[in-house]
């Protein structure tokens, strides 16, 4: 029988990864649901409630199918990308503080998507391509300028570069909106980050880039679980970590590049959900890239449904909200006696 | 030299620089079949760089290393991480893996995407396990190891990996005395069944108990080699070291001893002077 105490006890390298992954997406589907009931609307919890078993009114209906459930699905799109984005920059780097977020990756992708806006593109269309080009500049960016003698040994100095490249961004962005009224409007409810408004054409136009994602993730999950063992070792064993890190960075790229076209800028996502998977099952990558899958959608879910009720009538923009709880996780890495490390 | 023909390992004029500094040139080398090679000599020599350079970690600036009579950059990675296992230095290993999960990295450049797992994994870890008597230790957390049995689980890794050669960087820097011994057995082991080991020691006297061939180096040449007993000479201890001493046969095991070790005279000794122009050197190398 399963004993749960018995489990808990249990090092996190040596809890069954299925029940793990099992837990977390019973929850996961749990919170799912109550995204659909719970909302700033009028309508009621017992209301979307009736929707669901398929005989509410037509305005509930409207709410519950038509903004709330492609709310939820982009909710649970961009929470996947994020954790797993977060998860392999730390894997590759070695660094538990690499982050997406942190590190410039989406502040290069919003910036992107700025210059996009101010050529004349609209939100609504905004083209995947142009975040994940950004993203991906951004990326191999703060990545050149935190290696070090081809280590990434000093987690600081990689939250320090992408800081720094961040603020850059971050500014030249609002020059560029200053220049373009228009270009302001539309990036401004964007640019704090949020799920909601956003159609499900967002999510099919994101569809192949995350299929490509999945499979290049699957090709090099084994080589980088090894890089976990120093590159010297990683090179020992038959794999190319220098490729590896290449194609780390490009799935990093087109999962925050689409999760920051879709929703903007979110930070800390990327933090905490690869540190909540490694307290549950342990530092391989194998097993923590599994539990990114449910952790991702259930944190942006949970947190999105708390920005609809926080601030009733009003909604308080996802991107504060992870921020809010993200950077006292971060404080709390950083106040820790020892950083944990990934190696 | 006779070897050089079946060697499986070796150099073949090789060049290897840190940045524009050159550590090691021209070399041409060959470590014998089936015998524990020790590559000893003073701090800077290129001892490591050298391993490195074997191990791939160091791309060669010109000259070729030859695994098997082939370069060893023309192979494909996984065919040489079939053929040359690795054990760098410094190790650190994930917080919370077992030894078990450890030594099966070392089955990687036998599995592919298609073949995953398979029986040939379980034997060759069960074996890997036994043969560095890890075997009531397969379960237990890496951490909670002492350094011997942490350095036997890492060197198990590399048993798993079943290659005809095994590199080792210093295997025995970070411990003991008791557990270097634990780790050197170990390593007698493996040769004794027919691997051919080369290992970068820096302890003299454990690297002349422990090794069938010597390889002496100073400033990126080889200063001497051959067997424990040729190479450990007063002259050559005097080139390599600048120190002095008296040898004594140990009477179990033959190994030569050094007795009275004591610093060449006069002082500065010449060797000194000849290496202070490339510590200036270096030291420019690493500043610019």
């Amino acid at each position: 029988m399963f004993n749960p105490v018995q489990f808990w006890q249990r090092a996190p390298s040596q809890r069954p990864l299925v029940v793990c992954f099992g837990l977390l997406f019973i929850v996961l589907s749990g919170v799912f649901v109550l995204s659909l009931l719970y909302g700033a609307g009028s309508v009621t919890p017992s209301q979307a409630w009736q929707v669901l078993l398929g005989h509410g009114t037509d305005n509930a209906y409207f709410v519950v199918a038509e903004l709330r459930f492609p709310r939820t699905l982009v909710g649970l799109t961009v929470g996947i990308a994020l954790g797993l984005a977060g998860a392999l920059m730390q894997a590759m780097a070695r660094n538990p503080l690499a982050e997406p977020g942190l590190l410039g990756v989406s502040a290069g992708s919003s910036f992107a998507v700025a210059v996009a806006l101010l050529l004349g593109a609209s939100a609504a269309t905004l083209a995947m391509g142009v975040a994940q080009i950004g993203a991906l500049m951004g990326c191999v960016f703060v990545m050149a300028a935190a290696r070090l003698q081809g280590q990434f040994k000093d987690p600081v100095r990689l939250v320090l570069a992408g800081a720094a490249l961040t603020s850059l961004l971050t500014a030249l962005t609002s020059i560029l909106l200053m220049y373009d009224q228009r270009a302001a409007d539309e990036i401004r409810f964007w640019v704090t980050g949020s799920v909601a408004g956003r159609s499900l054409d967002n999510l099919l136009s994101v569809t192949p880039f995350f299929l490509l994602a999945g499979a290049l993730t699957l090709y090099i999950a084994k080589p980088l679980a090894s890089m976990a063992l120093g590159e010297k070792v990683a090179l020992g064993l038959g794999h190319n970590p220098k490729t590896v890190r290449y194609i780390v960075m490009l799935i990093v790229a087109l999962l925050a590049g689409s999760a920051t076209a879709i929703a903007g800028p979110i930070m800390f996502v990327g933090l905490v959900v690869p540190f909540a998977a490694r307290a549950i099952v342990g530092p391989d990558i194998r097993r923590t890239l599994w539990m990114c899958l449910p952790i991702g959608p259930l944190m942006i879910i949970s947190a999105d449904i708390l920005t609809r009720l926080i601030a009733q009538p009003a909604e308080m923009p996802l991107g504060v909200l992870t921020a809010i709880v993200g950077a006292p996780v971060l404080m709390m890495i950083v106040r820790a006696k020892r950083l944990p490390t990934l190696s | 030299m006779s070897q050089t023909t079946q060697a499986p390992l070796g150099t073949d004029m090789l060049t290897l620089k840190h940045a524009e500094h050159t550590i090691i040139e021209d070399l041409s080398v060959s470590f014998p079949a089936g015998k524990v090679t020790a590559i000893v000599g003073p701090n800077g020599c290129g001892k490591s760089t050298l391993l490195n350079g074997l191990s791939r970690v160091h791309l060669p600036s010109t000259g070729r290393i030859v695994l098997d009579g082939q370069d060893i950059h023309r192979l494909p990675s996984r065919e040489v991480a079939k053929k040359l296992a690795l054990l760098p230095q410094e190790t650190s290993a994930p917080d919370g893996i077992t030894v078990k999960e450890l030594i099966r990295f070392g089955r990687h450049p036998h599995q592919s995407f298609l073949k995953q797992w398979g029986m040939d994994d379980r034997t060759a870890i069960q074996y890997a396990l036994q043969a560095a008597n890890l075997e009531d230790l397969g379960e237990r957390l890496l951490d909670t190891l002492s350094g011997g049995q942490r350095q036997r689980a890492w060197i198990a890794m590399s048993i798993a990996q079943e290659t005809p050669l095994l590199l080792l960087d210093e295997p025995t820097s970070a411990l003991d005395l008791g557990h270097q011994i634990e780790v050197f057995d170990l390593i007698r082991e493996l040769a004794a069944q027919g691997k051919t080991i080369v290992m970068v020691v820096h302890d003299l006297a454990m690297a002349a108990r422990y090794s069938d061939h010597l390889i002496a180096m100073k400033s990126g040449k080889i200063v001497a080699q051959g067997s424990p007993k040729e190479v450990i000479q007063p002259s050559i201890l005097d080139s390599l070291y600048g120190v002095q001493c008296d040898l004594m046969e140990d009477p179990s095991t033959g190994a030569p001893i050094l007795l009275n070790v004591r610093r060449s005279r006069p002082e500065p000794s010449e060797t000194q002077a000849t290496t202070a122009p490339k510590r200036q050197a270096q030291r420019d190398a690493v500043s610019a």
